[in-house]
């Protein structure tokens, strides 16, 4: 029986969001909201993983009320239960104050876990460090990037592939993995899944009150780093516009850029040079 | 010594996989420009063992012999600290993030710079955490600020944006940088520099991860990073079938392939040719880019790119308003065209 943890970070949608110049941060309520992949495959792990060693899993989220959305859509995957983490003091919350949040989460609504699963990164901001700061700040072992997992007993075998060396590694449990989706790639939703989400799904909401937190590092003004400037990147191309039948594109294309082409692929693509 | 004790720029010396990654030597070298506009000196931190072999006789010996050490010092390392031991002779993450923070806090660098190599990653944030810092994740350029602040250029959330960021107030200030963003300089051999021998702790405890097995990986021959072309596909491409057909393209161009997250994520092609933020930076000399929208994490790691062909039925996508040529059409189709006619030309 395992006690599994997933986190869950619901990301926008679409990849351009509207900016709040006053905030200096995206206006992701603007944004429909879709289950992090990363984060799919990890509870795809735990999924997997009560498949063979049985146990119950626990979906966690932290983001505004509409966050819901992605802990019934767990629990419609198979989560036993769902925790909401909202307040709105969380928010432009960066990843050390994520994971002091996440942290003090599990510990309070998950009393006795054994594994946390989190995705490897997020689509949206792709830092990749919540996973390692949680696991520092749960004072538990943890493995990045994590392609398998093999439980027995209280112990995790993982395998990742981790600068071109694979690598099996070994803990005993509690412990954190943040999982890829080489393996564990995501399942759809069952149709029996869909009642249970929408039926009487198990979800408790806390706020930072709620998780005894400490107010002085909630916030952005407890993060430490500061954004100065923000700017679209623009390269100054001549940015020449070819339209037509993909035929007359190509031709056009050859005719302007056969020297360019063929001068870096070191290959004569001229169409009138003569058979020597 | 009443001198008062100089700043300091650390480089994380991540040498794992050392002939395939050199990022830490660009790391040492951009260190070295940032630190003359703060007067700092420029340290390597290493921990492993046989590290330091060479390191003596380095200066003088054939340079493919030296070790790490005396390699980072050839590379611009004012100075080297070094703990070297038979229990760091696998990189081990608790272990190493510890090291980390104990050097860190009895010397109190003002900027820790590390690679975003996968052990890069997943250290710099569990170091950050344990010194109470922020961290900026793949960075895609660092400067100093007027106030002598490190600047932190970095793509930022999900929109086409890029962010200048700095940490104020909290010390060390810290960043990822992907290999391949700066230059390595050239070594040289006569340089010196102090070696500062740090003891493994005596109070040190065992790693809580295990590693059972490691097994190298060779890199596949023909690396996307140093390719003259790429061709780059994104879901624009329409199905897998039609995303396959780049391999034939690139192969008649001589390049590589590479890839957006989304269409990594469908499977289409390996992780390995993931090109963005979180994958590889290419900088051809042509870059192909077929029915990619243009998200951030993608366009900033191929803005080295000498000259962008796109193609996209959208003319307002954020990569065809990057291109030098922007094709409007069909990618699987413009595709199909473009390798019939480079089969004509190529005879």
């Amino acid at each position: 029986m395992l006690h599994m943890v997933v986190c869950l970070k619901q990301v926008p949608m679409v990849s351009e969001l509207p900016w709040d110049p006053a905030t200096r941060t995206l206006q992701r309520d603007l944004a429909g909201g879709m289950i992090n992949p990363a984060c799919r495959s990890a509870l795809e792990a735990a999924l997997r993983l009560r498949e063979i060693a049985g146990g119950k899993i626990t979906a966690i989220t932290m983001g505004p009320p509409m966050a819901e959305e992605v802990l019934r859509e767990a629990i419609a995957l198979g989560a036993d239960r769902g925790v909401l983490l909202t307040d709105r003091r969380m928010a432009g919350a960066d990843t050390f104050m994520t994971s002091y949040i996440l942290a003090r989460a599990i510990e309070k609504a998950c009393p006795g876990f054994d594994l946390v699963l989190c995705g490897f990164a997020t689509s949206d901001s792709e830092t990749a460090q919540v996973g390692p700061q949680l696991a520092e700040e749960l004072d538990i072992p943890g493995v990045a990037y994590v392609d398998e997992i093999e439980v027995s007993d209280h112990t995790v075998r993982m395998q990742r592939l981790a600068d071109n060396f694979l690598e099996t590694l070994e803990m005993d449990l509690p412990g954190l993995i943040t999982v890829t989706g080489c393996v564990y790639v995501p399942r759809h939703v069952p149709l029996g899944g869909l009642q249970a989400a929408f039926a009487a799904a198990d979800i408790v909401t806390l706020d930072a009150a709620a998780l005894g937190l400490d107010p002085a590092r909630l916030g952005a003004g407890g993060s430490a780093t500061q954004i100065l400037n923000v700017s679209s990147p623009t390269l100054g191309k001549k940015n020449i516009v070819l339209t037509g039948t993909p035929k007359k594109i190509v031709e056009q294309l050859f005719k302007q850029y056969d020297d360019k082409i063929g001068g870096a692929i070191g290959k004569d693509l001229k169409s009138d040079k003569k058979a020597s | 010594m009443s001198k008062k004790k100089k700043r300091a720029l650390w480089v994380f010396g991540d040498y794992r996989n050392y002939f395939q990654n050199r990022v830490t030597l660009q790391l040492l070298s951009r260190a070295r420009e940032l630190a003359a506009k703060i007067d700092a000196e420029v340290c390597a931190v290493v921990f492993g063992y046989w590290t330091d072999e060479w390191v003596g006789d380095a200066l003088s010996q054939n340079p493919t012999f030296c070790g790490v050490v005396g390699e980072y010092i050839a590379h611009g390392a004012d100075k080297v600290y070094l703990t070297d031991h038979p229990r760091l002779a696998a990189y081990s993450m608790e272990t190493y993030a510890l090291l980390m923070e104990r050097l860190a806090r009895r010397e109190a660098p003002e900027i820790i710079l590390i690679g975003a190599t996968t052990f890069g990653r997943e250290f710099a944030p569990r170091v950050a955490k344990r010194l109470g810092t922020g961290l900026t994740a793949d960075c895609i350029g660092l400067d100093i600020t007027g106030e002598g602040l490190l600047l932190q250029v970095a793509p930022s959330f999900g929109g086409n944006l890029v962010a200048e960021i700095v940490t104020p107030d909290h010390r060390p200030q810290m960043a990822t940088v992907r290999p391949g963003t700066f230059q390595e300089i050239p070594h040289d051999y006569v340089r010196t520099a102090e070696v500062v021998r740090v003891p493994l702790p005596k109070d040190l405890p065992a790693d809580r991860v295990r590693l059972i097995r490691s097994e190298h990986r060779p890199m596949r021959g023909r690396k996307i990073e140093n390719a003259r072309v790429v061709v780059c596909g994104g879901r624009g491409m329409g199905s897998k079938k039609k995303f396959l057909k780049l391999f034939e393209l690139a192969e008649l161009l001589n390049g590589e392939v590479g890839a957006t997250r989304p269409v990594v994520y469908a499977d289409w092609a390996d992780h390995d040719a993931l090109v963005g933020q979180a994958g590889k930076h290419i900088k051809p000399q042509i870059l192909f880019s077929f029915g990619i929208s243009g998200a951030i994490q993608h366009t900033a790691a191929c803005n080295d790119a000498k000259f962008v062909i796109a193609v996209n039925k959208n003319p307002h996508a954020t990569m065809m308003k990057k291109a030098d040529v922007a094709i409007v059409a069909d990618a699987g189709q413009l595709c199909t065209a473009l390798i019939q006619e480079l089969k004509r030309r190529i005879r």
